[in-house]
């Protein structure tokens, strides 16, 4: 039952989906079997009736290819400018990526989404130009041929014999929101090639002319149909799961590649891809990297890199593990991932070794839960240069400087020269014995190639010299071959182990290394204060660890990059455009990746927990050493490591200011509350001293009384003088804390009126509040302030008798007004947001007292709500003061325990 | 002498405001001794068996608010706090402790006097016997048979409104914070909704003020809470 139940973890992550593909533009892909069948006709008719739709469409790059009815349909629209390249001296026109971006249009065409940019483009291929648009919610229209399908190029390739470079990942392909085929039927194609309708470029015409063939055309028909049928097909499953039509619910039982070092690995990897595709299942791409592995020849190990990196276009997700056991690796790896099927390349049957476990069997024996499949491996020698790797490799074991090849013939000569007087003395076996040794000391000293030359040579030497016939290479006695055999096996076995430990131990010692080289770097970097000393450490593990010039670019809190951090070796020259491009996209760039490889520097996003802080720019002296699986986890490392220190730099600074913020307002505050103390007792005193005296026996005359009474009043003009003083000071320094809480206005409009009651005595006050006002977060006791100042305000600037009326409406923005009028002389004309400035009075040097800071304060306590003031006269005459105030999310009031009684009701 | 006079305990540090305070008390009639920092109040107020004590909250020796915590372990006579500083949130606190009014510097000694009498008269009030009827302006409380009367016609209150009613009447002249409020008439859960008081007074004096924006009898103490008076 519970089956029929969607996923709430699928369910998530299809919103998720959702939104993420809501954010980026559409991509249309029209679809056809072969080139002329009218993909780009097709693409700018729909184009056309989008223009007519009012859709903002804008041509980035479409070839017409001279044909009349495309270039009849170009026209009128807008088209891009093209990018010029220069490349090996001529001037190549290349999409402009950048340009795109910048015109920003609804609608983007970009004709062969196969299409490779020429070197020295952003990307090295077109769709990554229109993942990127798409990304940054751009629509595109684009066209695709069935033999550019990655996974299907193997198969176009062996139906017409022509293999194409120029491939779309299939998962491009797959990702696009719509697919549009464009069919036409092999006939009225060979019909079209003959009136010269069909665009074939010059060089390779023969080869084209081949390809057009019936039988060709009419497979390549059958495989764009099924392709789009595929499709369709994936489609319908996807409606069905959404709409929860039937429980269609996938197991996730993913697929897993292996690739190894051995031929074919290209191929395994798309058959895993369409194996996957068939099945919808995601996937996994892992290379185990053994010690043995480690000896491959530099050309092997791009070849799996370049395998990784197919996998990866494929859409797999990919790894490249280290460990001594392969079968091990991979079976951790599947049970840790969740991947139930594990995809190898057949291993070739080796009859003259039948002990040899396949990895595929190993596989099934270690894990018999785990399904394994086996895939043939590219038959046949289809490409020349894929022999020699090996042998290259073979050749550069054997490799070594000739000194040591002359010191192993000394050696030999040597071991002669010591055999020769001992002849006499031993017996021939021991003698033989003093060869094998002489072998063993010369693989151990100078590696494998020199070991072996040893070897042949004692054989050579022993013979010559010692086995009689002596002085010839002839041998009387047919056991002395089986000597010469032993001992000849013995020494290259001897020399082969040899040679393999040391090599261990080198690789062992290299990465030991690396490591100590990382400690320390790390150590150093938990130690710096700066990001100069962050960057000079870099800069020197750079140089130690991948003999690479470094450079940190740092980016500031508003996500702009700086010029680089200087460091005492100089900066390697750093082109700021790739830079922002890796900071903006959290992605690598520069050499060895998909953008603008052909920069001569790398540039890895500084990833730190809260986010990127800036780009590490790397120039290596031999790109192609930062490519090797453990260089580049190596880099990864440095780089987290990195990003780490800078981002507790960084926090070291922001405790820093808080520090001094804190230090510098808790000074200020009670600098402030210290004067407020200071000032307000004695004033204290004043009032109640004077109050006190008319309370002194016997009773002042009238005239003390009045003298009383005025020192009274003064000391309390003096006390509101100087709190107006405290709190302008106190609100410019930021040190007041709101404290907002929801508030009935009714209530504080009220207390405001009766804290000024007795400054309105000669006024009539009214108030207008609206029935339905919701409640307002403030805070109280600053928004009473501000009413109150302003009915000092109106009662001081207007003559007795006069109106003044407190009202508030829904104002804009959902902001809620609140107005003070009066029906007074109004405000001086052109002054209306003077009178908020500090010390500015409506009327100078007028009798009426004030210092000008009631407005100020009202206008800094208003904004601190966020909220506006302003002030006008009314058409009436006299002033009006509105201010604003957000109008928030007010609190329920839950009142459901709080019935009237019914009686109560009734009566 | 049918009454003896009532004795008034000032803690205050600033001689010329204690000197004023004593003043005004003595013209009143009262009794006043004084001290000049908490350990000192705290002893005469242990020995001198005041009706009152108006306490400063900023003193020498320590916060004022100590001083009523500990005063409020072992006696309920009234205090009025006198404060100098801004903060309504030192007079919350004060309040809460178990101040009963508090009065902001610089204050008249008309001011003075109106709070202290209003305080005596309260504790007067205390001392007799138990009102069944509460008469204020145009309002007429029956508090046994639970009706509100307002000229002669009856209010409608709900439960809550009229527990708060309840509950001010019966603090009258005292400042009654909002956490006060809705501990005694929400109960404790409720005791940071202090929308929900803010709510009910606005319905309690739509009921029985004359014009609520500009009430007689529930008073506003903005940022701190609210004022019953008759």
């Amino acid at each position: 039952m519970t089956d029929q139940r969607p996923n709430p973890d699928e369910l998530l992550s299809r919103i998720k989906e959702e939104e993420i593909r809501a954010a980026r533009g559409k991509l249309k892909i029209f679809f056809g079997a072969s080139a002329g069948v009218g993909k780009t006709y097709a693409m700018l008719s729909a184009a056309r009736q989008q223009v007519q739709q009012g859709t903002d469409v804008v041509i980035g790059v479409v070839e017409a290819h001279g044909r009349k009815e495309t270039e009849m349909l170009l026209e009128g629209l807008e088209c891009l400018s093209l990018k010029e390249i220069p490349y090996r001296g001529k001037m190549l026109q290349e999409f402009d990526i950048d340009g795109a971006l910048a015109r920003k249009p609804a609608l983007i065409l970009i004709d062969e989404l196969a299409h490779s940019n020429v070197a020295g483009s952003r990307h090295p291929k077109r769709w990554q130009d229109v993942q990127e648009l798409l990304s940054s919610g751009i629509d595109v229209y684009s066209t695709v041929n069935v033999q550019h399908l990655e996974t299907l190029n193997d198969v176009v390739g062996g139906i017409t014999g022509i293999r194409v470079w120029e491939t779309v990942p299939d998962h491009v392909f797959d990702g696009a929101d719509e697919v549009v085929l464009v069919d036409l039927p092999p006939d009225e194609l060979l019909q079209r090639l003959k009136e010269g309708k069909v665009y074939l470029p010059h060089q390779a015409e023969r080869a084209i002319q081949n390809f057009f063939r019936k039988g060709n055309l009419i497979a390549l028909r059958e495989l764009a149909l099924r392709r789009t049928a595929d499709r369709v097909d994936n489609q319908m499953i996807q409606y069905r799961r959404e709409k929860f039509v039937t429980p269609v619910w996938q197991t996730r039982e993913s697929l897993l590649a292996c690739i190894g070092p051995g031929e074919g690995s290209d191929r395994i990897i798309r058959s895993a891809a369409r194996i996957a595709a068939k099945l919808d299942v995601p996937w996994h791409a892992v290379y185990v990297e053994t010690p043995e592995l480690r000896q491959l020849s530099d050309s092997q190990r791009q070849r799996i890199l370049k395998s990784l990196k197919l996998a990866q276009e494929a859409g797999a997700e990919t790894a490249s593990l280290s460990g001594g056991d392969a079968v091990e690796m991979i079976i951790n790896y599947a049970r840790e991932h969740n991947l139930a099927k594990i995809v190898v390349g057949r291993d070739h049957a080796r009859a003259w070794r039948p002990w040899y476990r396949s990895f595929a069997d190993s596989i099934g024996k270690r894990a018999p839960d785990l399904d394994v499949i086996q895939l043939a491996r590219e038959e046949g020698p289809s490409d020349k240069r894929r022999e020699d790797p090996t042998d290259e490799s073979l050749l550069d074991r054997l490799k070594a400087p000739w000194q040591s090849f002359a010191m192993s013939v000394l050696f030999c000569a040597l071991t002669t020269l010591i055999a020769m007087p001992l002849h006499t003395v031993f017996e021939l076996a021991n003698i033989a014995m003093l060869f094998l040794l002489a072998v063993v000391l010369a693989s151990v000293r100078y590696g494998l190639g020199p070991a072996v030359a040893a070897a042949f040579l004692n054989v050579a030497a022993f013979d010559f010299f010692f086995v009689s016939p002596r002085f010839s290479f002839a041998v009387s006695d047919v056991q002395y071959l089986m000597t010469f055999v032993v001992m000849l096996v013995v020494g290259l076995v001897t020399a082969k182990l040899t040679a393999g430990l040391k090599f261990q131990a080198r690789v062992a010692s290299s990465r030991e290394q690396r490591m100590r080289a990382l400690y320390e770097m790390s150590r150093d970097l938990s130690g710096a204060l700066m990001p100069e000393q962050i960057a000079e450490i870099s800069q020197r593990f750079a140089a130690t660890g991948f003999g690479a010039r470094a450079a940190i670019v740092l980016a500031d809190d508003a996500g702009r990059l700086h010029e680089p951090v200087d460091v005492p070796g100089g900066v390697p020259s750093i082109d700021l455009g790739i830079c922002q491009w890796a900071f903006d996209h959290g992605a690598e760039a520069g050499c060895g990746t998909d953008t603008l490889p052909g920069s001569p520097l790398l540039y890895i996003p500084l990833k730190a927990p809260m986010r990127i802080r800036g780009v590490l720019a790397l120039e290596p002296r031999h790109p192609r050493s930062l490519m090797a699986p453990e260089q580049r986890r190596l880099l990864d490392t440095l780089a987290r490591l990195i990003a780490i220190a800078l981002e507790r730099v960084h926090y070291v600074d922001v405790a820093q200011t808080t520090t001094v913020q804190m230090e510098s307002e808790r000074l200020r505050n009670s600098l402030l509350s210290a004067i407020s103390h200071d000032l307000r007792t004695p004033l204290s005193a004043l009032v109640g001293l004077a109050d006190s005296m008319l309370l002194t026996q016997p009773q002042p005359s009238g005239q003390q009384a009045e003298i009383a009474a005025a020192m009274r009043a003064e000391a309390l003009r003096m006390n509101a003088l100087v709190s107006n003083l405290l709190d302008m000071a106190r609100l410019q320094a930021g040190a007041v804390k709101l404290n907002r809480q929801w508030q009935l206005l009714e209530e504080v409009v009220g207390s405001s009126i009766k804290a000024m009651a007795a400054i309105l005595t000669q006024h009539r006050v009214s108030v207008r509040l609206p029935d339905d006002l919701p409640l307002l977060e403030f805070d109280a006791v600053l928004i009473e302030r501000v009413l109150a100042n302003l009915l000092d305000n109106a009662a001081k600037y207007t003559p007795s008798g006069s109106s003044i009326e407190i009202g508030a409406a829904l104002g804009e923005r959902g902001n809620i007004d609140i107005w003070v009028e009066d029906n007074g002389p109004g405000l001086p004309a052109g002054k209306e947001e003077d009178i908020f400035k500090k010390f500015e009075r409506g009327q100078k040097e007028s009798a009426t007292p004030g210092v000008g800071l009631g407005l100020a304060i009202c206008r800094a306590i208003v904004e601190a709500h966020g909220g506006e003031i302003h002030a006008r006269n009314c058409e009436s005459g006299g002033a009006r003061f509105v201010f604003s105030l957000p109008r928030g999310n007010p609190p329920a009031v839950d009142s459901s325990e709080d019935i009237l009684p019914p009686e109560g009701m009734r009566s | 002498m049918s009454e003896p006079l009532p004795v008034i305990i000032v803690i205050e540090d600033e001689p010329t405001i204690r000197r004023f305070v004593k003043l005004s008390l003595e013209s009143e009639g009262c009794q006043v001794f004084e001290a000049d920092c908490i350990r000192r109040g705290l002893i005469e107020a242990g020995t001198r068996k005041p009706d009152m004590v108006v306490l400063d909250l900023g003193l020498p020796d320590g916060n004022g608010v100590d001083f009523i915590r500990d005063l409020r372990t072992w006696s309920d006579i009234p205090v009025i706090v006198l404060s100098a500083r801004t903060s309504e949130a030192d007079k919350v606190e004060a309040l809460d402790a178990g101040a009963d009014d508090y009065l902001v510097k610089p204050f008249g000694a008309a001011e003075l006097l109106a709070r202290v009498r209003a305080q005596l008269r309260r504790r007067a009030h205390v001392h007799g016997a138990a009102q069944s009827v509460f008469e204020f302006g145009k309002i007429r409380v029956d508090f046994g048979r639970r009706i509100v009367e307002r000229e002669g016609m009856p209010l409608h209150l709900t439960p809550i409104e009229f527990r708060l009613l309840v509950y001010l009447t019966s603090n009258a002249d005292s400042v009654l914070t909002h956490r006060q409020l809705l501990k005694n008439v929400w109960g404790p859960s409720h005791a940071e909704d202090s929308h929900y008081v803010r709510v009910y007074m606005g319905h309690l004096r739509k009921k029985i003020e004359d014009d609520p924006s500009q009430p007689k009898h529930i008073l506003t103490e903005t940022g701190v809470g609210y004022r019953f008076v008759i």
